[in-house]
């Protein structure tokens, strides 16, 4: 199974360590630049958007099948703790000080943790099932469950999925990985 | 087949899924300007609960207990579904759903002190609930934005399809705050008036308090008075995080896909998600023409409930089933003059039908779309 491990220290892809320097976000946008470097709008996203999009990125890449193909059958399913917690806490910023109130559409956008799994359905092309589940703690089992119950969508052969949790700048964590169904 | 057990809504208009039926078919709304309400620099329409009311029910039900506004409104509404029925909350067959956006976001606020921080965190909100009810099982929140309501009824279809649990109970709630209004006001998107689902002179959505609740079991041989979820689906647009697409293209998908073979003539009516801001409704209206719904009749009831966010799903399902049981076709409140590209067959005023199927649609920020076909009886699945 193709798989990406990536927190502020280490990044894995299928078990293999990929170097770095930086660490946090800030080691997202180097991985960006190394490796992706050509959708500006990265720079606009949220760090769990940015942590979602590069990890995507690497296991995309891993699997070596042509790119951005138009397709329907490849659903988005994640998983996390802290919803979108990390823009959550950005946009209250905003709202905190009545003389210092100026909430911002691009930072409220992100106050949903699903935002994360559009942005790789549209850098994609993926027309397929997105979804985000939260969970108390990450869980094995419930999240096998739910992703073999996704695989009940009529369409649904394949997912890219995983655990995708951000607290905030220097807290993260995400393990994405693309199942198949076989015999669909 | 996987059919609805027991359901509520609690809402300004009602604390039950009748009473809330009842006022909505009489044309009632609780859409009121709001002046500085929570310090908020600019006024705002919503439809916001009566917390004294709802303080006043659960302490009768669980007396001084200490649970946020927003888990009052979920544990409740999920006692009074449960309450008809001889489910067993505390078995471990039961699963619970929470639909929700922003649950405890108030709690960010760092004037906010009575609660500990990590009831924040989502699951964590969930899990009073479950543990309320001693349920033993970890509960899953769907945050899929606007179409969350849709999302969890298709999680729960498809854990009982799968032989995972016996029942599930879905529970969709947000509530109001500084947080939700401010940010919805920074994208230019709340009506200063009560909105105007797909009117020429819509100008927005207005935000909505309620919770809802919809359990669901599997069922070998359905009555024909059992309601079934039929078949849904969740597409994406792939085009924009924050805007719809100009083609429908997620929302037409998803109503490829939930009505399969079923033959339109069959469909009461569309329940769409009907936002009333400019972008939303026109959208809709390409999809639903798109995928050949043009003559199906189609509402939309943010008219009298606003947006109500995570519980918009089941509390639309359930006016519609209830509408359907009572052979009517609920009025598009605030609607008067067409105002989208497509024709659609809307109206302000209650219609009579026989039909006994329904298509909920929805969709949200993130480019996410929902469609949910149901059928009375469920001999047409």
């Amino acid at each position: 199974m193709l798989k990406v491990y990536i927190n502020p220290d280490t990044v894995m892809v299928n078990d293999k360590p990929l170097a770095h320097n930086e660490k946090g976000s800030a080691m997202l946008t180097e991985l960006y630049r190394a490796y992706i470097g050509d959708y500006p709008k990265f720079f606009k996203m949220d760090t769990l958007s940015k942590l979602g999009f590069v990890a995507s990125e690497l296991l995309l890449q891993a699997e070596g099948k042509v790119r951005f193909e138009p397709c329907e059958n490849r659903a988005v399913v994640f998983f996390n703790r802290a919803a979108s917690l990390q823009a959550d806490a950005a946009y209250q910023a905003t709202i905190q000080h009545p003389e210092n109130f100026f909430p911002s559409p691009a930072a409220f956008v992100y106050t949903l943790p699903n935002i994360v799994t559009g942005e790789i359905a549209i850098r994609n092309k993926y027309f397929g099932e997105t979804s985000f589940l939260v969970l108390e703690h990450c869980d094995e089992h419930i999240m096998a469950r739910e992703l073999q119950n996704a695989f009940l969508d009529p369409m649904t052969t394949s997912i890219l999925g995983g655990w995708l949790d951000c607290t905030d700048e220097n807290h993260f964590e995400a393990e994405l990985f693309i199942i198949e169904e076989s015999n669909k | 087949m996987i059919v609805k057990v027991s359901d509520n809504i609690i809402s300004p208009l009602g604390m039950t899924t009748a009473e809330n039926y009842a006022a909505v078919k009489a044309g009632r709304s609780e859409l009121k300007r709001y002046d500085g309400l929570w310090k908020l620099p600019e006024p705002f329409v919503a439809s916001l609960m009566d917390r004294k009311k709802v303080e006043g029910a659960f302490a009768a039900l669980a007396g001084n207990a200490q649970y946020t506004f927003f888990e009052k409104m979920i544990i409740l509404s999920a006692k009074k579904a449960l309450e008809n029925t001889n489910i067993d909350p505390a078995s471990d067959r039961v699963l619970f759903i929470l639909s929700t956006t922003k649950g405890n976001v108030f709690l960010l606020d760092e004037r906010e002190t009575g609660f500990p921080k990590e009831r924040v965190f989502l699951g964590v909100a969930a899990r009073q609930m479950t543990n309320f009810f001693n349920n033993p099982n970890a509960p899953l929140v769907v945050s899929n934005a606007c179409i969350s309501g849709v999302c969890a009824q298709i999680e729960a279809m498809r854990n009982l399809e799968n032989g995972c649990f016996d029942y599930v109970v879905v529970v969709g709630c947000d509530v109001q705050s500084a947080f939700i209004v401010s940010g919805f006001q920074s994208f230019k998107a709340l009506s200063v008036e009560p909105c105007r689902p797909f009117d020429k002179d819509r100008s927005g959505l207005n935000l909505g308090d309620a919770a809802a609740t919809i359990i669901y079991m599997r069922k070998e041989s359905v009555n024909t008075d059992d309601w079934v979820a039929c078949r849904g689906a969740i597409r994406n647009d792939a085009n924009h995080i924050s805007g719809p697409s100009r083609t429908g293209e997620g929302s037409y998908r998803a109503l490829k896909v939930a009505l399969d073979d079923t033959n339109p003539n069959e469909i009461a009516f569309i329940n769409t998600h009907g936002t009333a801001t400019l972008y939303n409704d026109e959208m809709e209206s390409i999809a639903i023409e798109r995928a050949g719904l043009a003559q199906v009749p189609v509402n939309g009831l943010k008219g009298y409930y606003g947006h109500t966010m995570g519980a918009a799903g089941i509390l639309e399902t359930l006016l519609s089933m209830q509408a359907v049981d009572d052979h009517n076709i609920l009025a598009t409140k605030g609607f008067e003059t067409l105002g989208v590209t497509h024709s659609l067959q809307l109206s302000n005023q209650n219609k009579p039908t026989e039909k006994q199927a329904f298509i909920k649609l929805l969709s949200g920020f993130g480019g996410c779309n929902a469609a949910l076909l149901f059928k009375k009886g469920g001999s047409l699945c």
